[in-house]
C-alpha cells in the first residue's frame, strides 16, 4: 500500500481488476457475486444465505439484525406495557370505593413507583427507539444499522435492566419512591434497604440502552441513505427519530449522572443531596428533570413520526407543509431543553426565573400548533381513507389537544401551585402522554404490522378495540381533572368516606376496566391475525416510502438492490431520469453502502460486523458489574474486569474477517 | 444531468484533488459510483474511509458528547453546591497544584505523538504509525500515574463533605475515560503488532487519536474546576 499511489495507476488497476476478480477471490472460486434486482437470480440466493443467522439458541444470542433486535424490543416493551397496565388495574380497584383495604400503603407505593418507572423508562422511551431500529434502515433503503452489535447489546442490557427490578418487585424489594425518585425519600437515610438500588440500576441500565440505541440510528440516519435521498427528501418519520435521537444524547447523561450520585451517596456515603454535610437536594430534581422534561418530547417525537407518515397514506396525497413539520420537530426538539423547571414550581426557585420557564412552556406549543395545521390541511386536501391507523391519529388530535389545555393551565405558576401533586397533573400527564404517544402508537402497531409479519390486522376487531380504548382512555381520565381541582393528592392509598372522591373515583376505575377489555381485544386481534390474517402484500396500503418496496416480512438483507430515491415520496413519483437502484455490492459478505451526509451521494462501502455472543456476554458482565457495586463498595472496580474482557473480545477482528476484509479492500 | 454526476478529485488537478480530500464529507468517493443502465455501480468504491466518512468516526462523536454533557453537569453540581455553602472548601485546604498542572502540561505534550499516530495512519504509514503508537500510550500511562498522585493531593475525602465528593467524582470521571482510552490504545496496539492488519485498523488508529483530544480537552474545564473552583 504505497502513498505515491497516482491517478492514472489507480485507474488502470480498476480496468485490470475486474469486480470479477476481487469478489471471486472471496469465495476461494469462481465467480463473485454482486447484488442487483430480482428476487429469484443467483445473487439472491446467495443474499439470504450471507444475511442468514444461524439457527438454534446460539444464532438467537447472536443476531444482529436489526429486524430481530427491533422486534424483541417492541415484544419485550408490550409484554412489561401490559404488567404495568394491570397494576394501574391494581391501583384503580383500590380506589374504587372509599377505604379501600385491597392493597396496603407499603404495596401501594411499590404499586405506582413500578407503573411510571415501567411505563416511562420500560415501555414508552424503548418502544419509540425500537420502532425506529425495526423501520429506519428499511424506510432509507439500507441493510442495518450502523451499529447493529451495540444494538443488539443494548437490548440485552434494557431486558436485564428491566427484569431485574421485577425480580425484585415480585421478591418484595420493588421500588417506592416514585418514578422521579426524589431525594432525601431516595438517599440513604429515607430509602433504606435494596429497592432504590435495584431503581437506580435500572435507570443506569435503560439510559445506557438508550444512548447506545441513540448514537446507533443518529448514526444510520445521517450516513446510511439509499442515494439521492438527500435531508430534504428524507422521511418525516425518520427525521423524528434524527430529532429524538440527538435529544436522548443530551438528555440522558443528566438522568445517569444523578442516580450515580444518589447510588454514591448510598454505597461511598458521598454528601451530594446531605444538607447536613453542605448537600443540595434541588440538585436531583434540576437533573432529574432536565432529563425527564426532553423525555416527555423524546417519546412524543417519534409519534408525531408516525403521525405524519400515517396522514399522507391515508389521505392519498403528499404530506402538506413537508418543510414546516420538519422544522417545528426540530424546534420542538430545541424547546424541550428550556422547560424543565416547570416541574419544580413549588421549590424555593427565584420567582423571575419560573416567569421564563412559563414563557418556554407556552411557546412549545407553537410548533406542535403548526404541525397540526399541516396535518389538518393534508387532511383536508386529500381523499380519506378511514382505516384503523387514521382512526387512532384522529383520536390523538382530540386527546392531545386537551392534554395541550391542561398543559398551558399547569404551565402557569399560580395555578399550578393549587394543583401541584394532585390527580389534576395525573389527567394532564396521562392525557399528553396517552394521547400524544400511546395512540400514535397503537397506529402506527397497526400500520407497520402487515410490513412486520405479512399479515394484516383484522379491522373490525381493530375497530371496537379503538372505540373501547377511546372511550374507556377519557372516563378514566377526564374525572381526575375533577378530582385534582376538588384537591385529592396524588399517591394516596386511600381516602374516607368524607371527601366525597368516591364518585368521581368509581367511574375513573369503570374507565379502566374499560382500557383493560380493549387491550384484550387488541391481544386477540395479534393473536389471531399473526397466525391466519389476511395476506397483506408488498404494499397494503399503497404508501409511499421505501420500506413497502421489499417483501413483507422484510428478507434478512431488506433490498436485493439497494434503491436510489429521487423524490419525498418514492413509491409514488419517480425522475425518468434517475438511476433506480444501486449495484455492485458483495452478495457473498454482509456488505452495504455509506453515503454523504447532506446529499446522500455514495461515498464508501461498508462491511457490517457479523454476529458474535459477545454482546450478549457484555450485557451480562455489565449487570454483574453493577450488582457487585451494590453489595460491595470494591464491585465498583474489580467488577470493571469481566466487561473489560467482554468489549476487546467483542472489538477483536477474527482471522476470518481480517481476511474478507483484505481481500474485498480498496484504500480510499 | 444526474444527481449522481459530481466532481471527483482524481478527474480534478493535483492541487483542486488536494482540496476535495481536506473537505474529505464534501468529497464523494476516490472512486465515484458508476451509471451503468438502471443501475449505480459501487464496486469500486473504497472499502473504508477516515474522518466524517467513517460510521465509526460519528458513533466516537456521539459517545463523546455523551460524557461531554455528563462532565458539563458535573461542573454545575459543583457549582451549585459551592453556591449554596457558606465556606468552600468546607474545612479542607484547596488542592495542590503541583501535579494537577504537571498532568495538564503532560496532556499538551501528549498532543504531539497523538497528531503523529494520526498522520501516519492517515498516511498508512504502518512503521511511523506503531512507534507514535507505542509513544502516545506510554505518555498516556504516565498522565495515569501522576493522576495517581493528584487523588493524594486532594486533602480530602469522599465522605468528609459535599466538597471533597464533588472534587472525587469530577476527578473520577475523568480518571474513567483516561482509563479506556489508553485501554484502547494497547487493545489496538496489540492487535496492530500481532497482525495481520487491514486497513480499517488505521482508520482505528485514527479515531482513538480523535478521542484523545476530548480527553485533552475536556481536562482543560475539569482542571479549572478543580484546582480553582477551591480558590476563588
Amino acid at each position: 500500500m504505497s502513498d505515491g499511489m497516482t491517478a492514472g495507476r489507480l485507474r488502470a488497476m480498476w480496468a485490470q481488476h475486474a469486480l470479477r476478480e476481487r469478489a471471486g477471490a472471496v469465495v476461494g472460486r469462481g465467480e463473485g457475486l454482486f447484488d442487483g434486482p430480482g428476487w429469484g437470480s443467483k445473487a439472491a440466493h446467495a443474499l439470504a444465505k450471507t444475511w442468514a443467522d444461524k439457527p438454534g439458541i446460539r444464532g438467537f444470542l447472536k443476531a444482529n439484525d436489526h429486524k430481530r433486535t427491533g422486534k424483541r424490543f417492541i415484544v419485550t416493551a408490550f409484554l412489561f406495557f401490559s404488567a404495568a397496565g394491570l397494576l394501574a388495574a391494581l391501583m384503580r380497584l383500590q380506589l374504587a370505593f372509599p377505604d379501600g383495604r385491597i392493597v396496603g400503603p407499603d404495596l401501594y407505593n411499590q404499586l405506582f413507583t413500578m407503573h411510571g418507572t415501567t411505563m416511562m423508562f420500560i415501555f414508552a422511551v424503548p418502544v419509540m427507539q425500537a420502532m425506529g431500529i425495526y423501520l429506519v434502515p428499511l424506510m432509507i433503503g439500507t441493510r442495518n444499522t450502523a451499529f447493529p452489535r451495540m444494538t443488539a447489546c443494548a437490548y440485552w442490557l434494557y431486558l436485564l435492566g428491566a427484569l431485574t427490578l421485577w425480580t425484585g418487585f415480585a421478591t418484595n424489594t420493588g421500588a417506592d419512591a416514585g418514578w422521579f425518585s426524589y431525594v432525601p425519600l431516595a438517599g440513604p437515610e429515607y430509602g433504606t434497604g435494596k429497592r432504590v438500588d435495584i431503581w437506580n440500576n435500572l435507570v443506569n441500565l435503560t439510559e445506557a440502552m438508550g444512548l447506545m440505541v441513540a448514537v446507533d440510528l443518529a448514526t444510520t440516519i445521517l450516513k446510511m441513505r439509499a442515494p439521492g435521498m438527500s435531508l430534504r427528501r428524507m422521511p418525516v418519520f425518520v427525521w423524528a427519530t434524527l430529532v429524538a435521537s440527538i435529544m436522548i444524547i443530551f438528555a440522558m447523561p443528566s438522568v445517569m449522572l444523578a442516580a450515580n450520585l444518589v447510588q454514591f451517596d448510598r454505597t461511598f456515603a458521598t454528601h451530594f443531596f446531605n444538607p447536613a454535610e453542605g448537600g443540595d437536594v434541588l440538585i436531583w430534581q434540576h437533573l432529574f428533570w432536565f432529563f425527564g422534561h426532553p423525555e416527555v418530547y423524546f417519546i412524543f417525537i417519534p409519534a408525531l413520526g408516525f403521525v405524519s407518515t400515517i396522514i399522507p397514506t391515508f389521505a392519498r396525497r403528499p404530506l402538506f407543509g413537508h418543510t414546516a413539520v420538519v422544522l417545528s420537530l426540530i424546534g420542538t426538539g430545541f424547546l424541550a431543553f428550556g422547560l424543565w423547571v416547570h416541574h419544580m414550581f413549588a421549590t424555593n426557585l427565584p420567582e423571575l426565573g419560573k416567569g421564563f420557564f412559563t414563557a418556554m412552556s407556552m411557546m412549545i406549543a407553537i410548533p406542535t400548533a403548526v404541525q397540526i395545521f399541516c396535518w389538518i390541511a393534508t387532511l383536508w386536501t386529500g381523499r380519506l381513507h378511514l382505516r384503523v391507523p387514521l382512526l387512532y391519529v384522529l383520536a390523538f388530535f382530540v386527546i392531545l389537544v386537551l392534554g395541550g389545555m391542561t398543559g398551558i393551565m399547569v404551565g402557569a405558576v399560580p395555578f399550578d401551585l393549587q394543583v401541584h401533586d394532585t390527580y389534576f397533573v395525573v389527567a394532564h400527564l396521562h392525557y399528553v402522554l396517552l394521547g400524544g404517544a400511546v395512540f400514535p402508537l397503537f397506529g402506527a402497531f397497526f400500520y407497520w404490522f402487515p410490513k412486520v409479519t405479512g399479515r394484516l390486522l383484522d379491522e373490525r376487531l381493530g375497530r371496537c378495540e379503538f372505540w373501547l380504548f377511546f372511550v374507556g382512555f377519557n372516563v378514566t381520565f377526564f374525572p381526575m381533572h375533577l378530582l385534582g381541582l376538588a384537591g385529592m393528592p396524588r399517591r394516596i392509598y386511600t381516602y374516607g368516606v368524607e371527601t366525597g372522591w368516591g364518585t368521581l373515583n368509581l367511574i375513573a376505575t369503570i374507565g379502566a376496566v374499560t382500557i383493560a377489555v380493549s387491550m384484550l381485544l387488541f391481544v386477540v386481534n395479534v393473536a389471531r391475525s399473526r397466525i391466519s390474517g389476511e395476506r397483506a402484500g408488498d404494499d397494503p396500503w399503497g404508501a409511499p416510502t421505501l420500506e413497502w418496496a421489499t417483501r413483507s416480512p422484510p428478507p434478512p438483507f431488506n433490498f436485493v438492490a439497494l434503491p436510489v430515491v429521487a423524490s419525498r415520496v418514492p413509491l409514488w413519483a419517480r425522475e425518468a431520469d434517475e438511476p433506480t437502484h444501486v449495484s455492485g455490492l458483495s452478495a457473498q459478505t454482509r456488505e452495504g453502502l455509506v453515503t454523504t451526509v447532506l446529499d446522500a451521494l455514495p461515498d464508501v462501502r461498508y462491511s457490517y460486523p457479523s454476529p458474535t455472543i459477545w454482546p450478549f456476554i457484555a450485557a451480562i458482565t455489565v449487570v454483574l458489574w453493577l450488582y457487585w457495586s451494590n453489595v460491595t463498595p470494591s464491585g465498583m472496580w474489580y467488577g470493571l474486569i469481566p466487561p473489560a474482557i467482554a468489549f476487546i473480545a467483542w472489538y477483536w477482528p477474527t482471522k476470518k474477517e481480517t481476511a474478507e476484509q483484505l481481500l474485498l479492500q480498496r484504500r480510499p | 444531468m444526474s444527481t449522481f454526476a459530481v466532481e471527483h478529485p482524481i478527474e480534478a488537478s493535483p492541487k483542486r484533488a488536494k482540496a476535495i480530500r481536506r473537505r474529505r464529507e464534501a468529497t464523494p468517493a476516490s472512486v465515484p459510483a458508476v451509471r451503468r443502465g438502471d443501475a449505480l455501480d459501487v464496486s469500486d468504491l473504497p472499502s473504508y474511509g477516515f474522518g466524517t466518512r467513517s460510521l465509526m468516526w460519528w458513533g466516537t462523536l456521539g459517545m463523546s458528547t455523551i460524557e461531554g454533557v455528563g462532565f458539563a453537569l458535573m461542573i454545575l453540581v459543583y457549582f451549585d453546591l459551592k453556591a449554596s455553602a457558606r465556606v468552600w472548601p468546607n474545612e479542607a485546604p484547596p488542592p495542590d497544584l503541583l501535579w494537577g498542572t504537571v498532568n495538564m502540561g503532560l496532556a499538551f505534550l501528549s498532543m504531539i505523538p497523538n497528531v503523529l499516530a494520526n498522520k501516519a495512519a492517515d498516511d498508512h504509514d504502518l512503521r511511523k504509525m506503531k512507534f507514535w503508537l507505542v509513544v502516545v500510550t506510554l505518555v498516556g500511562l504516565a498522565l495515569l500515574g501522576v493522576r495517581w498522585l493528584e487523588f493524594h493531593a486532594l486533602h480530602v475525602k469522599w465522605d468528609s463533605s459535599a466538597y471533597g465528593s464533588a472534587v472525587w467524582v469530577l476527578l473520577g470521571l475523568h480518571t474513567f475515560n483516561l482509563l479506556t482510552n489508553i485501554a484502547d490504545f494497547i487493545v489496538i496496539a496489540a492487535l496492530i503488532f500481532k497482525g495481520p492488519i487491514d486497513g480499517k485498523r488505521f482508520v482505528d488508529v485514527a479515531e482513538n487519536t480523535g478521542y484523545w483530544w476530548f480527553i485533552v480537552l475536556s481536562w482543560i474545564p475539569i482542571y479549572v474546576t478543580i484546582y480553582f473552583g477551591a480558590r476563588f
